[in-house]
């Protein structure tokens, strides 16, 4: 676990060049291809589990995943896994160390739980995508759907597209960057994590506010923009984070049940 | 957990593969709904003075064609029966209300699961790909279509319990979720005279959508108007004669994807059931916003 937390503690931007660079890279082994129409899911996922790790295949392909659920779950190896078509749920969740790069949609709950590592959606990622995730980072092109980095714990989550209603619902750490819009109640009941977001907000939820953007925001917003490819310019953003009212029982506030 | 299916063909010459194309939507949301399905398809309408039952015997063996002539005793006109086993489509040109009345009195083994002049209705219990073979759901062709696969959470697995609910004519509702205010719904609709068959959530939602169409709402406006009226977790997927609509909660709790082409509209709980279609790989694929209602037109 104290791998776990030291990734967790510390902001992507800020790890060794060697810890971001592709496995691949380094080992140069011949990729590994699955093909979903034909090949069973339990089968691709204990090779990820198992046989990738011990014979050193660094990069995996996926090819027509057709939605299935689960896809490259609890991966805990620096591989290369790139999936090219739509995926179901759960992909990618419990991830550590691994790069997953859905090359399409993603359905429910992706890279749910992360606790380090990389993951990739091109395409836009269905509700609760970064739920609960710890470390690493999730890097999400189009849209995501409601309650996006719900209950955050830690990792980094940067949305090319916009995000639905309940986003970064009482998430506790680490950051969210949101390209586009947000819908009802961005950051409900926020603890430490902090919302970055470039465009419209319908509304905000309980105890979030507007901050001033400090340098050390914007340097860090441009190394999250940076690692996830992207060329907004953060002095379009503003800073979301808890105005702390919700921290403590007020027992002299006019409580009313 | 249930899956919904939904699929309208938007070229005539595809009417007559909707039930090849859907089979495989179907039984791709089997594990969202293993113990039910059942479907609503909509056909090219019988002639204004007809209107077509779809009847459901169960377990009961109903001798059809016996039917037919004890019908034809009782009611003038012209009627005709297609018989699937246990399921039969009865096409009239007496008073459906009146064969419905009849038909409660004197075969009471028998289920009336839709009237209209464009619908055909087949649900059961059982696994997706069971009933899909059982009545021959392959060969089935129409505009549109809406299924459902069912996990049941808060009421009993019955072929009545089973999705598509319909009310009225030519209009059915299948439902992924749960509604908390049921009840209350059906304590409103009882003193206008609208009755239940069963105990299900969906079948309030249901009555309530055909009780505001009747009351001069469109769909589109009756759904609106369950915003403020129904209370719980929901994606509805609706047929009429000539429209699919599809609607989420507030929350966007239940999961759905949308798949356009130029030929057709595809609905389901989840990507794995659109995974098969023809051109796919070019559909416009999106999942449908926490109260935003989008329909389409045959």
């Amino acid at each position: 676990m104290a791998n776990m937390n030291s990734a967790a503690e510390r902001p992507a931007t800020e790890r060794p060049a060697a810890e971001r660079s592709s496995p691949v890279e380094r080992q140069g082994a011949q990729p590994r291809e699955f093909d979903l129409s034909r090949d069973a899911l339990r089968q691709l996922n204990l090779f990820l589990h198992k046989d990738a790790v011990r014979d050193g295949v660094g990069q995996v392909r996926v090819h027509n995943p057709d939605g299935a659920h689960s896809i490259a779950c609890g991966l805990n190896a620096e591989l290369d896994v790139q999936i090219h078509g739509h995926v179901g749920y759960y992909v990618a969740g419990m991830n550590q160390h691994a790069s997953v790069t859905v090359h399409g949609n993603a359905g429910p709950g992706a890279a749910e739980n992360m606790m380090s590592g990389r993951v990739h959606v091109k395409g836009f990622a269905s509700t609760a995508a970064g739920a609960s995730a710890h470390g690493g980072l999730l890097i999400i092109d189009g849209d995501a759907s409601l309650r996006c980095g719900i209950s955050l714990k830690g990792a980094d989550i940067v949305v090319g597209g916009s995000v639905g209603s309940f986003s970064a619902f009482m998430a506790q750490a680490g950051r969210m960057v949101v390209c586009g819009d947000a819908e009802d109640a961005l950051g409900d009941s926020l603890y430490e994590a902090v919302i970055y977001v470039r465009g419209k907000v319908r509304s905000l939820g309980a105890d979030a506010r507007y901050e001033p953007m400090t340098d050390a925001d914007r340097a860090a917003l441009k190394g999250l923009l940076t690692a996830a490819g992207r060329v907004e310019d953060p002095a379009d953003f503003k800073r979301v984070a808890s105005a702390k009212s919700l921290y403590h029982w007020h027992a002299d506030a006019d409580q009313e049940y | 957990m249930c899956g919904i299916v939904g699929l309208l063909v938007k070229k005539p010459g595809l009417r007559a593969s909707l039930g090849a194309l859907m089979v495989p939507m179907l039984t791709g949301m089997t594990e969202r709904g293993p113990d039910s399905a059942g479907l609503a398809v909509y056909t090219t309408p019988v002639a204004d003075r007809f209107a077509k039952l779809s009847l459901y015997s169960g377990q009961h063996a109903v001798e059809w064609s016996a039917l037919l002539g004890r019908i034809s005793e009782a009611f003038a006109g012209e009627h005709e029966i297609a018989t699937h086993g246990n399921q039969a489509v009865l096409t009239t040109s007496a008073d459906p209300d009146a064969v419905v009345g009849w038909l409660k009195s004197h075969v009471a083994a028998l289920a009336v699961l839709s009237v209209g002049q464009s619908i055909d209705l087949y649900k059961d219990v059982g696994a997706p790909a069971d009933i899909a073979r059982r009545y021959e759901f392959e060969a089935l062709a129409g505009s549109h279509l809406v299924a459902h696969t069912r996990m049941a959470t808060e009421s009993a697995v019955t072929p009545a319990h089973a999705h598509p609910f319909t009310a009225g004519r030519d209009f059915c509702l299948v439902h992924n979720g749960s509604l908390s205010n049921p009840h209350l719904v059906r304590k409103h609709l009882e003193p206008l005279g609208i009755e239940f068959e069963t105990d299900n959530d969906t079948e309030a939602a249901c009555r309530f959508f055909e009780w505001r169409l009747r009351e001069g709402d469109d769909l589109r406006q009756a759904v609106a108007r369950g915003f403020r009226e129904l209370d719980g977790f929901y994606t509805f997927l609706m047929g009429t004669q000539n429209e699919m609509l599809i609607v989420r909660d507030a929350f966007a709790c239940k999961p759905a994807v949308v798949a356009e082409t130029d030929d057709y509209v595809a609905i389901a709980s989840e990507f794995r059931s659109l995974a098969h279609l023809p051109d796919i790989g070019h559909a416009t694929l999106f999942e449908p916003k926490p109260e935003e209602i989008y329909s389409w037109q045959i």
